[in-house]
């Protein structure tokens, strides 16, 4: 049992566990989409003195607010007693890929310390990608209505055409910056 | 109190996430150059199982806490919003290796330097915000 706990697990069990998430949000009348608290958190510090598409009542919201902070403990939790520290067992294509680009160690940790590291982030460089990338977030989520959990998860699940299309739209997106962004950038 | 059972939940997503790989910046490298099969299971054996639980909730053979019917609200009948705003997130996704939940999962995992990431997101929400009503939907 212990070995279940502290080894990585696999897409079977981490698929189907999203979904027991998702049961309990709607099981509870809410629901399971996370980037409106993007939203949410604007509201909260005073966004709506800009503009009104954030005055609204963010305490309707507080239950997701909840469960985000709740996301940041379960990452705690798991990072710390449910860790065994083995490298992510990425396809050794992957990591010769990586290398290339000038990644070294790639899945010695969850992120790679060339973006997320000391040294990346005392550079205009290395904090303007972080910028801009949470910028693409931001704004592209909202605007398209969802993330992966709204739009990949519950959306295609619920037969939504507009879910589709937005899954669509992240992986050109994502095929783009992967493939032709950030070997421009690396 | 009534808001405890989120958190619980929250916790829940949090440990997911974090054993599922699912906040790793290496694993979206990876399926968006389609080279491992990980990330296209997850959210398949997602979808797939959803898709049943919403046929449960749609034929009321699940209800929920209070004996309702669960309804899931529908996305809207959008093409532009959801094209545009998906590419634009999809290169931030594959830019910065995580969407809005595993974001803040990577606090919990001891990343900080995600905070930079996700002020750049309040950044970018407050901007549809700002220009919404000159952008095409």
């Amino acid at each position: 049992m212990m070995e279940i706990i502290s080894q990585p697990w696999q897409w079977y069990v981490a698929g189907p566990s999203i979904v027991v998430v998702m049961f309990l949000l709607y099981f509870f009348g809410k629901r399971f989409g996370v980037s409106s608290n993007l939203e949410t958190l604007c509201t909260m510090g005073g966004a709506g003195k800009f503009s009104d598409y954030f005055k609204k009542d963010w305490k309707e919201s507080l239950w997701n607010i909840v469960f985000l902070v709740g996301a940041v403990i379960g990452g705690f939790i798991a990072s710390n007693y449910m860790s065994s520290n083995v490298p992510i067992d990425l396809n050794p294509q992957t990591i010769n890929d990586l290398s290339i680009l000038g990644f070294e160690n790639a899945g010695a940790s969850m992120v790679p310390s060339e973006l997320f590291g000391w040294e990346a982030l005392s550079s205009v460089k290395g904090i303007g990608l972080l910028l801009i990338g949470g910028l693409c977030i931001g704004f592209g989520t909202r605007w398209a209505g969802g993330c992966t959990s709204g739009h990949a998860i519950v959306g295609l699940s619920n037969f939504q055409i507009p879910s589709l299309i937005a899954v669509v739209g992240f992986f050109i997106g994502g095929i783009v910056m992967t493939w032709v962004l950030l070997p421009l950038i690396f | 109190m009534k808001q405890i059972k989120y958190l619980v939940v929250g916790i829940l997503f949090g440990i997911i996430m974090t054993k599922g790989e699912l906040i790793s910046w290496f694993r979206i490298y990876e399926m968006f150059k389609f080279q491992a099969f990980h990330m296209y299971g997850v959210i398949g054996s997602a979808v797939g199982l959803g898709t049943l639980l919403m046929w449960l909730f749609k034929k009321g053979i699940i209800k929920n806490f209070y004996g309702d019917k669960v309804v899931v609200a529908a996305k809207g009948k959008n093409w532009k919003s959801p094209l545009f705003g998906g590419l634009i997130f999809g290169l931030g996704w594959a830019l910065a290796g995580a969407c809005p939940g595993p974001m803040f999962v990577l606090i919990g995992n001891g990343i900080f330097s995600i905070g930079i990431v996700i002020i750049g997101a309040l950044m970018g929400t407050f901007l549809y915000g700002k220009f919404k009503q000159y952008l095409p939907h």
